[in-house]
């Protein structure tokens, strides 16, 4: 592969779990809940795969990061939603939950055996004939199986989240739970489905970084993806199409710092590991007053709609 | 906390109830989570409970040392959160004083007791600027500071990363650091024999401040007052609200900074890149425990830094990775969210009472 072609590869490779993992926190978001635990639902899932591809190879392995995924999703609802604390506080607190016992279990389980470094892993998927398509064939068509999944999820979740009855319902939560109440939407049920959607996804991101990208685990390999993820949602405008670009400029961000390799510039490396950190605040000024978030966003929920 | 008070609503559990509660709940599942995991809950609690308080150096010179650090950076997520900031950017804050707090003091070896001065107030002005950038953001483009603040707690690593490999590095050294400090630049020690150092006085003088400045001064009372409802305080109040927040959002990121002054001057006498093991973060834990109360952030941080005392003690002997402690903070965290729910922030009906008798409060 040229530069070009193996820079704009790596661009939607490194895109994926982001994207993955920011559509999951649009939809909860477009029901009115911020999930800052999104770090822990990815490194939780990262861990899950690691388990799973250990006992029972790559499917077993996402299937595992999901799982841990929608678990995390479920406290966090549970938290949120239930008892009704607020949801930064509980979010910071999952974040710290999943960070702190995946690198537990991890020395406690992985520590001194090299088990963790020949897991399976799950090789990209070659398109016939549009692999080969120059420049953009490869960075397209020649992807881990969870890159394909977003080709799918970016318009089934515009279509459904635009054009379905469910879908207004949701985003009627968002901007006025009382209000959607009052019209027969049963909030907690969406909220609920919502939160376990989000949860599956940032699993399968996890699932993707240890499975399709990393190849093994490290303790606190998230390395800020779940939040880079929430400012994809802001910069897209909890709009799938939107996300989708986000992540992928975040991508590129970070896998610029394989193309400065090729070229052979001299920059500091941690000038070039700062970027996507740097290239998210930027973006998130960039969009500034030009954003309308779900107005109930963050927002506990009233009694009146929890009971429904 | 306004909202802490008994007028808020009659019906509320004491808070110390509910403190005691947090901490045996914790206890108990994470001695669940021991026996669960297979570890050896006896060996591995004694452990705890020796590295923790077990003895005259435990205490001072593991627990109390450890627990600097703690307060100062509980104390700076406390200010901040008072004020309705969520300032979740204290790890990147403190690595930020630790770097200029360390230039300083290489830069001016020779000023004595005020090169030491210098280092402590870069440090704190380092810290104060880097929390700055978040809340210009936030001021200005109203970017969220819970995403800015992390995403410069990730820029902060780098930067230090930077400064140790390179500008600031040990030349001849085979790690990458900087240079130790020079023995005039270190906090005097202030207990015989054991590691306690002058961090420790400065911490508490910094919560006792604090602790005044909140609770008996017309800025406290905006600052608490913004933070439980900032629509009231514009409205009812007529107070400035970005200046309140902006201004709460610089002294909690120059609180941290000085955090990082005193533990490189106090503690380390030397920058490196893990020279935090999180205490930005556990500082939220420390924070909430102390329900966003100055004072009771000294408490809470002793209690944070025997817990992380005593969990290193439990990995030396016991061989249960240190990293359970912040599976120990997260549940307290949630534990107290719980206590707490629906009260900390912009609860409507807590303003009536804060604005009918500012003296309860």
């Amino acid at each position: 592969m040229s530069p070009i072609e193996s820079f704009f590869e790596s661009s939607v490779r490194t895109a994926t779990p982001l994207l993955l993992a920011a559509l999951g926190e649009m939809v909860v978001e477009r029901a009115g809940i911020i999930n800052i635990g999104l770090e822990g639902l990815i490194i939780g899932g990262a861990f899950g795969a690691l388990l799973g591809a250990t006992h029972g190879g790559v499917a077993v392995g996402f299937s595992a990061a999901i799982c841990v995924g929608i678990a995390l999703a479920l406290l966090f609802y549970l938290f949120v939603d239930l008892i009704g604390t607020d949801q930064i506080v509980t979010g910071t607190a999952v974040t710290i939950l999943a960070l702190g016992a995946t690198g537990a279990l991890y020395r406690v389980w992985y520590g001194s055996s090299g088990a963790a470094l020949s897991i399976a892993t799950s090789a990209p998927v070659a398109i016939p004939w549009l692999a080969s398509i120059p420049i953009i064939g490869p960075a397209l068509f020649r992807q881990p199986t969870t890159t394909y999944l977003c080709y799918a999820l970016v318009p089934v979740t515009w279509w459904w989240m635009n054009r379905t009855h469910s879908g207004l319902a949701l985003r009627a939560i968002g901007e006025s739970p009382h209000a959607a109440v009052v019209s027969g939407v049963r909030v907690s049920r969406y909220r609920l489905a919502a939160m376990c959607f989000s949860g599956a996804l940032a699993g399968l991101a996890g699932g993707t970084l240890v499975l399709a990208q990393v190849g093994t685990f490290a303790e606190g390999m998230s390395a800020g993806r779940g939040f880079i993820a929430i400012a994809a949602v802001v910069l897209g405008r909890w709009n799938p199409l939107g996300v989708a670009g986000a992540a992928l400029l975040f991508g590129a961000a970070t896998a610029l710092q394989f193309w400065i390799q090729a070229l052979g510039l001299r920059v500091p490396y941690q000038a070039v590991l700062a970027l996507p950190y740097a290239l998210t605040l930027a973006a998130l000024a960039g969009v500034a007053g030009r954003v309308n978030a779900p107005a109930a966003l963050g927002r506990p929920l009233a009694p009146d709609a929890t009971s429904s | 906390m306004i909202a802490s008070g008994p007028t808020a609503s009659p019906a509320r559990i004491p808070r110390s109830v509910i403190i005691v509660t947090a901490i045996a709940i914790t206890l108990a599942v994470f001695l669940l989570l021991l026996a669960v995991s297979g570890g050896n809950v006896g060996v591995a609690a004694r452990a705890m409970g020796r590295g923790a308080f077990g003895s005259r150096y435990a205490l001072f010179s593991a627990t109390l040392v450890r627990a600097v650090p703690l307060i100062l950076t509980g104390l700076a997520v406390a200010w901040a959160f008072s004020a309705g900031v969520f300032n979740i950017g204290v790890e990147g804050q403190f690595l930020v004083g630790a770097s200029a707090a360390t230039a300083t003091a290489l830069a001016f070896p020779s000023g004595g007791l005020l090169s030491l001065a210098a280092a402590m107030v870069a440090g704190a002005t380092a810290g104060a600027a880097w929390a700055g950038i978040a809340a210009w953001l936030r001021v200005r483009f109203a970017v969220l500071e819970v995403i800015s603040t992390i995403m410069l707690n990730f820029l902060a690593l780098q930067l230090l990363s930077y400064l140790v490999h390179g500008p600031l590095g040990d030349p001849g050294g085979i790690y990458p650091q900087s240079p130790a400090l020079p023995s005039s630049m270190w906090l005097p020690r202030i207990i015989p024999n054991t590691r306690l150092h002058l961090g420790f006085v400065i911490a508490l003088i910094a919560c006792a401040s604090a602790w005044f400045v909140k609770t008996r001064t017309a800025a406290g009372f905006r600052l608490r007052l913004v933070g439980a409802n900032p629509h009231a305080a514009r409205i009812a109040g007529r107070v400035s609200v970005e200046r309140v927040t902006t201004t709460a959002f610089l002294v909690s990121g120059g609180i941290a900074g000085l955090a990082g002054a005193v533990e490189v001057t106090g503690v380390t006498y030397a920058l490196y890149e893990s020279i935090s093991p999180g205490y930005g973060y556990t500082a939220i834990a420390v924070a909430l425990l102390a329900n966003l109360n100055p004072a009771a952030v000294i408490v809470s941080g002793v209690g944070f830094g025997a817990l992380e005392a005593g969990a290193a003690a439990m990995q030396r002997d016991a061989g249960v990775p240190i990293v359970v402690a912040s599976v120990v903070e997260a549940l307290i965290i949630l534990v107290l969210a719980t206590a707490q729910r629906r009260r900390w922030f912009a609860d409507d009906s807590v303003i009536v009472t804060a604005v009918a008798s500012p003296e309860s409060a």
